[in-house]
């Protein structure tokens, strides 16, 4: 064997080498199996074909009292709060000059509906109803749109069944899918005398700045040349948290303004019905963990439990001395 | 002014149901101002006050930080920025949102320069509010059309091969306010949606080979959060094969938790939302999953009443940061370089045009180098203001040869309510004082 052979023959070992190591690359030997139990437990996605609806069942009536102690205090009793997202109504308004976007006016899929509610509802709890709980609560939503009749009962076969007034207002745009996609709004790169005339079609109305947003000079660095001064004191955001912080954190605010009733009462009307009150402190605190209704309206508190009884503390003398906001 | 206050008025609805925004935000401004004159002035007073310089601190006297021992090296262990930069922040835009726990924090990119946005100030969108995860405990499970279902840790994430790339995320609702009429005053608010970084992670592509995919059936691949929306987002296969990256690293750092600690799906050139952050699950399947947010929202309405659905592109856009609505220029007859971003989802920005007259002329523009696929390129040119009222505009061109459109050519197709993939040719108006204007032509 000569050196040229004797190196060819070691070339050709490496080069074998290196397709089985080139093969073998692709075992990393990093994560384990997921087993089936594991996969069931996070596996929550529900297909507009039904895939993935687990068992269970819910009535329009069951899902009524769900409703109303889970959701009604963010969309409305009948699914019509301007607050948060509308559920209902709106059917026939998608080509008009003002859209009402809705479960029933722009979903599709009923399907949909379910899986996004045992997802991400109730917005404070997410993932605490049962699959019955889900299934009655998706049940009554249609049935505030008239979609299905008050004897509904929702479950893996029903609900895939449920024909939405919007099923075939939906098309797919190739022109935005890919890369390769075909854009559908042309423009030219003209570079001279382009434009016959140009004149301004729309602008802020006179005030509309100074009224929205205060004085946006701090929103610049006041280097910058375009600015006449360093920008104004107080331009950085509140310190260290406060009861005010923890009702921001805990979410207290999403149902409770400062000074405007959302669908809770406002933190300075609960401040003046207590005001000089010394139990209040105790009072409010068991209000706040088992939650109530009937002093404020009849839309009812869900239990808080987020707050730990130290921050519930802070929050609650931050509320009794006035909510001042920093 | 307390910016917070709610007696500022009615909250408008959430960002995806925008449309009546405009009017209603103005009624709102027309009654603040009546209420609020007051209050404006005393603002006003506040920052007339802001201190001048020291004559004491300037040529030819010595300032006193050069007469003294400055910080011990080590004093900030994590640094921050310089103490007179502290209003540059994100901000969220008054009256946007029910609630800041579904909500959207906008990147202030009239202070920024170059491509990278600062961790600290990479826009913020969240559906549930942003989960503190503990990364030792979090999982991501794959599975599906798969030969062996899998579940890492971020150990095992970090122990994968690695890339590192620049991409742009821009929400698909980026200038969504705008489509009616101009709705904002600065360029944080109408294109603020939009960040770029340096992102580290595993390519998609390694983990579907690592679980063995299903080649001949894959069509699409799940991706859900770990969040309290478990927000979920139908993935092409194609992009999973091709650039996406589960990714755990941001310009050097990990994740911020706001940017999905401790690892988030990174798909580059698609709207922001497929972004999935705080990624717990990839599923792989062979139809679209159709979820809340690829159909109730995130679809684009069209004028008949259908919508657009899966339009994950983001169209080629540019947009000039400075000068822009808000800033003032003071000095007439002054030299003022004409600076901003421009982008596309299709790949490399190839040209980038800069009229002054409201798009009569154009010049083009000085792009900075590196100019890379689905990332931000900061474009220049020269201006000297004359003093006289003018309209800058910018107009991107990208590698497919897409012109950025109009907005009145982006109204004759799509209308004014598809909310979603405003990509028009931004307008700021000059005014003879110098003050700078959002405006439409």
């Amino acid at each position: 064997m000569s050196r040229y052979d004797r190196f060819a023959g070691a070339a050709a070992a490496l080069a074998l080498i290196g397709i089985a190591l080139a093969a073998h690359a692709r075992d990393y030997g990093l994560g384990h199996p997921a087993s089936a139990q594991q996969i069931a437990g996070w596996d929550i996605d529900v297909r507009p074909d039904g895939t993935g609806l687990p068992d269970g069942q819910g009535s329009v009536a069951d899902g009524e009292q769900v409703y109303e102690a889970n959701c009604a205090a963010c969309h409305g009793t009948f699914g019509d709060s301007n607050e948060y997202i509308a559920l209902a109504g709106g059917v026939g308004s998608l080509a008009s000059g003002a859209p009402v976007r809705t479960v029933g006016s722009k979903l599709n899929y009923a399907t949909t509906l379910f899986d996004y509610i045992n997802r991400a509802m109730p917005f404070p709890h997410s993932k605490s109803l049962s699959a019955d709980e889900v299934y009655a609560v998706a049940a009554y939503v249609l049935n505030l749109n008239d979609i299905v009749p008050a004897d509904f009962v929702a479950n893996r076969q029903t609900l895939p069944a449920v024909k939405m007034p919007n099923r075939d207002g939906f098309k797919p745009f190739p022109g935005m899918m890919s890369v390769r996609g075909k854009p559908d709004v042309r423009n030219t790169a003209c570079m001279k005398d382009c434009e016959k005339a140009v004149a301004i079609t729309g602008q802020l109305p006179a005030g509309f700045v100074e009224g929205m947003y205060g004085d946006i000079r701090d929103n610049f660095r006041g280097l910058a040349t375009m600015n006449e001064a360093p920008p104004p004191a107080g331009a950085a955001p509140a310190g260290a948290p406060s009861g005010h912080a923890l009702t921001q954190q805990y979410g207290c605010v999403a149902c409770h303004g400062t000074d405007k009733a959302i669908v809770g009462p406002a933190f300075r009307d609960v401040a003046r019905k207590y005001q000089g009150d010394a139990t209040a402190t105790a009072h409010l605190t068991r209000k706040i963990r088992e939650g109530g209704s009937g002093v404020w309206g009849s839309v009812p508190m869900p239990p808080q439990t987020g707050p730990s009884d130290v921050e519930l503390t802070a929050i609650i003398q931050w509320v009794l001395a006035g909510a001042k906001t920093p | 002014m307390d910016r917070q206050d709610p007696k500022r008025g009615r909250l408008l609805p959430a960002p995806e149901n925008f449309l009546g925004a405009p009017g209603q935000a103005r009624r709102r401004a027309l009654g603040n101002l009546i209420a609020g004159g007051a209050a404006l002035l005393g603002a006003r007073a506040l920052h007339a006050a802001g201190a001048p310089a020291d004559p004491a601190h300037l040529p030819p006297n010595v300032p006193p930080w050069s007469q003294v021992l400055g910080q011990p090296v080590g004093a900030n262990p994590y640094g921050v920025p310089a103490s007179y930069e502290k209003n540059i922040i994100r901000r969220l835009s008054p009256g946007l949102t029910t609630t800041k726990h579904s909500s959207v924090a906008f990147t202030p990119l009239q202070n920024l320069f170059g491509i990278i946005t600062p961790n600290g100030l990479h826009f913020e969108r969240n559906h549930n509010g942003r989960p503190d995860i503990n990364p030792y405990e979090h999982r991501l499970m794959l599975h599906g059309l798969v030969r062996q279902p899998k579940i890492y840790t971020m150990e095992d994430l970090l122990r994968f091969p690695s890339v590192s790339r620049i991409h742009f995320v821009e929400c698909g609702a980026n200038t969504a306010m705008e489509w009616g009429n101009p709705a904002v005053p600065t360029v944080q608010y109408t294109h603020g949606m939009l960040s770029c970084s340096e992102w580290t992670g595993v390519p998609l592509s390694t983990l579907l080979d690592d679980a063995g995919f299903d080649r001949a059936k894959a069509k699409y691949i799940l991706a859900e959060g770990a969040d309290a929306a478990s927000l979920t987002r139908t993935i092409p296969i194609e992009f999973a094969l091709d650039d996406v990256l589960v990714a755990y690293g941001q310009n050097g750092e990990m994740l911020r938790p706001e940017q999905g600690y401790p690892v988030r799906l990174l798909v580059p050139g698609v709207q922001g939302i497929s972004n999935v952050k705080w990624l717990r699950r990839l599923e792989v399947g062979d139809m679209p999953w159709n979820t809340r947010e690829e159909s109730l929202q995130y679809s684009d309405l069209m004028p008949d009443g259908s919508s657009r659905q899966y339009t994950w592109i983001q169209e080629a856009k540019s947009v000039i940061t400075s000068p822009s609505g808000g800033q003032h220029l003071l000095d007439k007859g002054g030299y003022y370089e004409i600076t901003g971003l421009a982008w596309s989802g299709r790949g490399r920005i190839k040209r980038v045009d800069v009229s002054t007259d409201g798009g009569r002329n154009w010049r083009t523009a000085t792009l900075q180098e590196p100019v890379l696929s689905k990332a931000l390129t900061r474009f220049r040119i020269d201006w000297t203001w004359n003093g006289d009222p003018a309209l800058l505009q910018s107009r991107c061109i990208d590698e497919t040869g897409y012109v950025q459109p109009k907005m009145r050519q982006l109204r004759e197709v799509r209308g004014t309510h598809s909310i979603y993939h405003n990509n028009a040719i931004q307008t700021w108006a000059v005014d003879a004082e110098g003050k700078v204007h959002n405006v439409q032509v």
